[in-house]
Parts: structure tokens; sequence; C-alpha cells
């Protein structure tokens, strides 16, 4: 919390000041009493960046300035004609940044960024500019933060719910860890992309006819592959590995018809709509919220109320038990397979939009969350899975507040891991579920 | 078509540090798979921090270089420990979870921004070699025949490879004939029946996580060896290529994971050198030169699902010998 405060609001002048103090006492106790002036380390050392701060041709002071790189670090605050000069011991390459919060108001860095990197050419001096222009610098109180991350996992968690269950229900009945269900998810966005873009089709005929796709895709997976490995006896650590080398060559088969590249479905990246706060959605999150929840009510109506629905829970629970009690297990784990299939292809649709693009590998981003939403809610319980998808999406965009966007898997990973310490069932897994 | 080339490239495959690396880690592999029965899905993991704690080691704290393989293999050492100490005592698929997971979150912390200064992110690393070029007692020059030519550097991150593959599998070869082989193995095939004769389960299988750990991270660093550290290769797919290596070879042998190494490296080269070929004169009018690359993978996949299906105990492997946990 104290970290986003600091780097989101806005800081009074004197917090400047006395953070700059105290920086310059435990980081630059070399440099002496040089911390804020308008020329750092420039008696020290050879490289020297420099800059003018200018804002409609007018020059402007007190801007705080920080060089950094190369474990050094350096700050300045221009003068009244703008300028600013800053010694480095090193020719490398530098950041740059001009702390945006000690420009005047309503003026903001408008063309690039705030930071830059910057190396030295053939001299050993190196101008760093930066272009002002007019501007409302966003300032989002923490709270307001918060709220737009959470409505964002909200989102992620659910797509993630409509996977998950699948892969938990095939868990539950068969036993399979299925890494190739990131390929089914995969498969989805790729089949919508084949009808909405490769054929011109229509986006809402061609959404239900990729999930339509993967559900038959996931029939004829257990029609040709699973049910005849079963029927063979084959162990349960042989299957997961049997479906490791599915994902592997699924995946590369959709590079192999796709490329590389990254595609976009129509009506990817619509404008955001302001709702409340400062969350701002935008009508395909909307609707892919909606649809989310829609079909997982219908999921849990299933499972809870239909004959086939309590098949599969009583298979989940004891799978010998139910078949000698008359459920048809192979008839259930079939439309297990479908069932899920056509989740996974959803949640694949709705996550091009979220991420957003189609890529070859776009299952396998995901396919680690889904396993960690699964044990974290239990293995083999599908509300379970629900719960642990809301869990994971959430915790993945919200502790993007306090650690860097790009490590952002790793917090749902590791509280995968923390869980298994304390808790192993899962949230609402049972004790005598593990071995 | 240039059948010459074409075979001389593929025979280079046959003593490539690719293939060495591969061979090491899949013999790691060969102890928590094939012999204890622990499904690590994480040894892209180990391969990782070998890399890096041997470049970090040289590039941010000057060490030597046969430091830097040292603090690659504690590493290990403290990555098999976070790992088995919440997982070894529960079922296997969480295992499998866990280190699938923990080899995903160190790659991550390799690629982010946030560690630049070290890691370099998500460029890598690379000119770490003078210190192990210094070591090389071999005159200046090229030297070999045939396809496999190479300068003095190139022979010595080679040869300095294959003595690493020779002493791994002759450790495990004389672990696996020794009093404690024998209870690893016994565990593999049924737990409670080991426990039963009061040996410590847990203590074993974490001893048998370090010791396959360590030779995942002395495949690292013996990727590392000839070019660059790079965080894009550590991705699950690379331990996935070393279960086909190892269920190809034999998992419960100790030459099963050279063998399966060095016929993965050759079937991969010699493809990746024939394909494109085919393409050009016009054989395969189906596909893109860049389509048959991807087309290796596709078989990869496919290979792993058949071997496993219809000759689990692999090539090497006995069938008694239980490869798979029931």
């Amino acid at each position: 919390m104290e970290v986003a405060r600091k780097t989101h609001q806005r800081r009074s002048r004197l917090l400047v000041v006395l953070f700059a103090a105290l920086f310059g006492v435990f980081a630059l106790t070399s440099i002496g009493n040089a911390a804020h002036a308008d020329e750092v380390g420039t008696d020290e050392y050879d490289y020297i960046f420099a800059g003018n701060v200018k804002y409609d041709s007018e020059p402007v002071g007190d801007v705080l300035i920080k060089v950094s790189g190369g474990g050094y670090n350096a700050e300045v605050v221009t003068d009244e004609d703008g300028k600013w000069r800053i010694g480095v011991p090193e020719k490398g390459k530098y950041e740059v940044t001009l702390v945006e919060d000690s420009l005047p108001k309503n003026v903001v860095v408008v063309e690039g960024e705030a930071s830059v990197d910057a190396e030295f050419g053939l001299t050993k001096n190196k101008t760093v500019n930066f272009f002002l222009g007019q501007g409302v610098r966003v300032t989002v109180s923490f709270f307001d933060q918060f709220v737009d991350r959470a409505v964002n996992g909200l989102n992620f968690g659910l797509m993630l719910a409509l996977a998950a269950i699948g892969a938990s229900l095939v868990f539950g009945t068969t036993g399979l860890s299925n890494f190739a269900h990131a390929e089914l998810v995969t498969f989805g966005a790729v089949m919508a992309l084949v009808f909405s873009v490769f054929l011109k089709l229509d986006i809402f005929l061609a959404i239900p006819l990729a999930v339509i796709l993967s559900a038959v895709f996931g029939y004829v997976l257990d029609a040709g592959l699973w049910r005849p490995l079963r029927k063979k006896g084959v162990g349960i650590v042989q299957l997961m590995i049997v479906s490791i080398g599915l994902s592997l060559a699924l995946r590369y088969v959709f590079q192999y018809f796709i490329g590389g590249g990254t595609y976009q479905l129509p009506g990817a990246g619509a404008a955001e709509i302001k709702l409340f706060g400062s969350v701002a959605l935008t009508v395909t999150d909307m609707v892919s919220m909606v649809v989310s929840v829609v079909v997982l009510l219908a999921v849990a109506w299933w499972l809870l109320k239909t004959r086939i629905g309590k098949a599969t829970r009583a298979i989940s629970d004891n799978s010998s038990l139910a078949a000698a009690s008359g459920i048809d297990v192979d008839r259930v784990i079939r439309i297990v397979w479908i069932l899920g299939s056509a989740l996974a292809g959803l949640s694949g649709v709705l996550w091009a939009y979220f991420r957003p693009g189609i890529k070859w590998d776009m299952g396998a981003g995901i396919l680690l969350l889904i396993f960690a939403a699964i044990t974290l809610g239990g293995l083999g319980t599908a509300f379970g899975a629900l719960v642990g998808s809301l869990v994971v999406g959430m915790l993945v965009e919200v502790s993007t507040l306090w650690i860097p966007s790009d490590l952002k898997y790793v917090g749902a990973l590791v509280v995968l891991i923390l869980v298994l310490l304390v808790r192993p069932q899962g949230i609402l897994g049972r004790r005598e579920r593990i071995g | 078509m240039d059948w010459g080339s074409i075979l001389s490239n593929t025979a280079a495959y046959l003593i490539s540090p690719e293939t060495l690396a591969y061979a090491l880690a899949a013999i790691g592999l060969a102890v928590h798979f094939g012999y204890t029965g622990l499904l690590n899905f994480g040894q892209a993991g180990f391969m990782a921090l070998g890399a890096y704690g041997y470049a970090i080691s040289i590039l941010s704290f000057d060490l030597p270089w046969w430091v830097g393989i040292i603090v690659g293999m504690l590493a290990a050492v403290v990555f098999a420990f976070i790992l088995g100490i919440p997982t070894l005592r529960l079922r296997a698929d969480y295992l499998a979870i866990v280190t699938i997971a923990a080899a995903e979150i160190v790659r991550l912390l390799f690629t982010t921004q946030a560690f630049d200064e070290y890691t370099n992110s998500a460029d890598g690393l690379g000119n770490y070699h003078a210190g192990f070029r210094a070591a090389n007692p071999i005159p200046d020059g090229t030297y070999g025949f045939g396809p496999w030519i190479y300068n003095e550097n190139q022979w010595w991150v080679r040869i300095f490879g294959f003595a690493l593959v020779v002493l791994a599998a002759l450790i495990v070869w004389a672990l696996m004939r020794s009093p404690w082989g024998r209870v690893i193995k016994g565990i593999r095939e049924d737990e409670d029946a080991v426990r039963a004769l009061g040996k410590n389960v847990f203590a074993y299988k974490m001893q048998s996580l370090i010791i396959g750990g360590i030779f995942g991270a002395l495949g690292g660093v013996v990727l590392a060896l000839p070019s660059a550290v790079v965080p894009s290769v550590y991705v699950t797919s690379l331990t996935f290529f070393l279960y086909t290596i190892l269920l190809l070879g034999g998992a419960a042998t100790v030459f099963g994971p050279i063998a399966g190494s060095i016929i993965f490296w050759v079937i991969m080269a010699f493809l990746s050198n024939v394909l494109p070929a085919l393409v050009q004169v016009g054989a395969l009018p189906f596909m893109t030169t860049i389509q048959s690359q991807v087309l290796r993978f596709i078989l990869v996949g496919v290979a792993l699902m058949l071997i496993v299906i219809f000759r689990p105990q692999g090539i090497f492997g006995n069938k008694k010998e239980l490869t798979f946990v029931k």
C-alpha cells in the first residue's frame, strides 16, 4: 500500500526534497552535498548526461531528474533555466527518468516515455530531452486502482473458470491431469479466427460454430484416444505424459497452420466505457463477463439438478461405486469431455478478446493458472475449480499493484505452492482425496 | 539436394553441446522419474538455475568459472529443498504441478525487468567465456575430421561436457546398484512397503530430488558454456523434450537418457536439414520452409505419445521394471 501511494499520488515538494536528501545520505555519500543541485557528479565523472527542460519554450525549474544504471543512482533538480547535468562513472546504458510529479500542474511528458534508456555515442556527453505538453496526469487513488484491477481480475477469473471446470471434471471422472487442456482453449480461439477472419463469417455466427467444433473435437479426442487408452488399462501417469505429447503436437499443429504471428478477432480493442470510479470496460469485456456468468450458472445447474450432472459428481466421488449402481461411466466421461472441451473453447474465444490476440501458444500461457485454480479449489471438485479460478484471476490482476506486471503470474503460482503447504486438499477439497 | 551437407550437419549433433546438455539433464530426470518415480516437471527450472548461476557468478561477482558451476549446483540444491519440502509427502501429481509451476516462476524471475541488472532480462547473458577458455589445455588450432572439425574452444566445451556426462552416468550406475539405489527403486514400486521396512521415504525422495536436480543444473551449465544464456529456452517445453528423450531411451536405465538425447538431436538435425531441402526441390508442395521446421515439433509430440503408449520402457528398458507408477 505504501509503495502504491508513493508512486501514484502526487507528492508534495517538501517530500521530494526530504526524500532526495535522505537518498543522498544513504546512496550518494561520495557525491556529498550535491544531492539536489542542477549538477550532480559532473566533477567526479567524465561521462555526462545533460538536458534542458522546457515547456512552451519557457524553461521549467525544480524538475526532478533521475539517472540509474549499472548499480549507480543519481538525481538532480533543474535550475531556473531548466538545465540539468548528471555525471556517471562509466560509459554504459542508463535509465534517465523525469519525475512527472515534480512538473507544474497539467504538464506531462507527451512524446515518448517519462523514462528513457540513454547510451553514450562517440562523445562523453549525451543530451537527453523530454518533450512536455499540456495534459492531465492520471493520478488514481489506491482504492480506485484496486477496484479497477479487481474488476479486471473478476473478468479474467471467470474465463479461467470456464476452462478450469472442464479440466477439473475430466480429472474428477478419469483421474487425468490433462496438459492438453490448454490446447483446447487455443482450439476454440483458432476456430473463431478461422470462421470470422479467414472465412469472413459474422462473428456472432463464428463464435457458436467455434464452440460447437470444440465440443466435437473433445468427442473425437475421447473416442479416438482417451477411451481406447482407458480400455487398454494405461496408468494415470502414462496418460498424463500422453497428454503432454498431445499438447506439444497440437500446439505445433496450430503454429503450422496460423504461423507465429498474433491475430485479432473482429471487435477487439474497442474503446473503453467509463463506468464508475476509475473502472472502464469495453463492451466486449462486459459481454464476456455476462456470458461467463450465465454459462457457469448453467453448468452449476447441470451438475446439481440433472441426472447426468449428478452421475458426473458420483463418478468423481467413487467411480467403481457409481458403475456398480448402474451409471454408464463411459457415457458420462464422454459427455464430460464434450462439455469440458466446449467450455474450454468458449474460454479461448473470450481470452482472445481479453489478452487481446490469438497466438498458437496462447493456451499454454494459462495452463499453469488453470492447474493452480484446480489445485487451489480442490482437485476434482467442479465448484472448487470455480472458486479457485476466481481467486487466481483476482490475484493475478490485483498483485500488479505491488509487483511488476511481467511477474503477475508468479504471485498466483507462489500462492499455489503455499496453499499446498498449508491445505493440500485445496479450499473445497476433502482431506481423504490426497494420498 | 546436397546430401553431403545434410548428413554432415546431422552428424555434428552426435557430439554437440546441446546433445550433451540434454543428456545430462535427462540423466537427472532418470534419477527422479525413472528410478524414484518422482514426477518432476520442473527440470527446465533446474537447468535455468545452473545456467544463470554459472553466468551471474562470473559476470556480476567476478568468480572463477569453476566456482560458477558450483554456485549453479548449489542453487539446484536449494531449489530441490523448496520444491520437495511442501510436496514430497503428497500424491505424485501434486509434485508434477508444483514443479512445473516452480520452474515457470524461476523462468519468469530471470525474464522480468525487475532484476535486469543481474539477469539482463529477456535478452539473456553472454560474454562470460574468458575464464573457461583460459582453463583450456588444448593448444590453439582446429582439429578433427569429416563433419567434426572444431577449434580448440569448441573441442574444450565438447570434451568437458562429455566428461560430465560420463561422470554422471558412472555415478548413477554406482548409486543404483548400491543399497541406496535399491531403496529408491523400492519407493518407486511400492512406497508403503518401503516405509513398513522402517525407511524414511521422505528423506530418500529428497536426496533423489537433489541428485537429479544437480545433474539438471550441470546440463544447464553445459548448455550455457558455448554461447549464451537465453531465458526463453527454459520454458516448460524443454522439460517435455527431456521426457521425450528419457522415455525414448528408457527411463530406468543408465544409458537410456544418453542414447535418447543423441537419437533425439540427430533426428531433429536431420529433419531440420532434410525437410527444407525437400521443400526446395518441390517434393513437399503443400508446405513452406517455415512450416517444415514446425513439423519437426509436431512429430516430437506424436513420438512422445506413441512411445508412452506402445513402448513405455523405452528402447533399452526392461519391461519387468515398472517405469510407470500405477
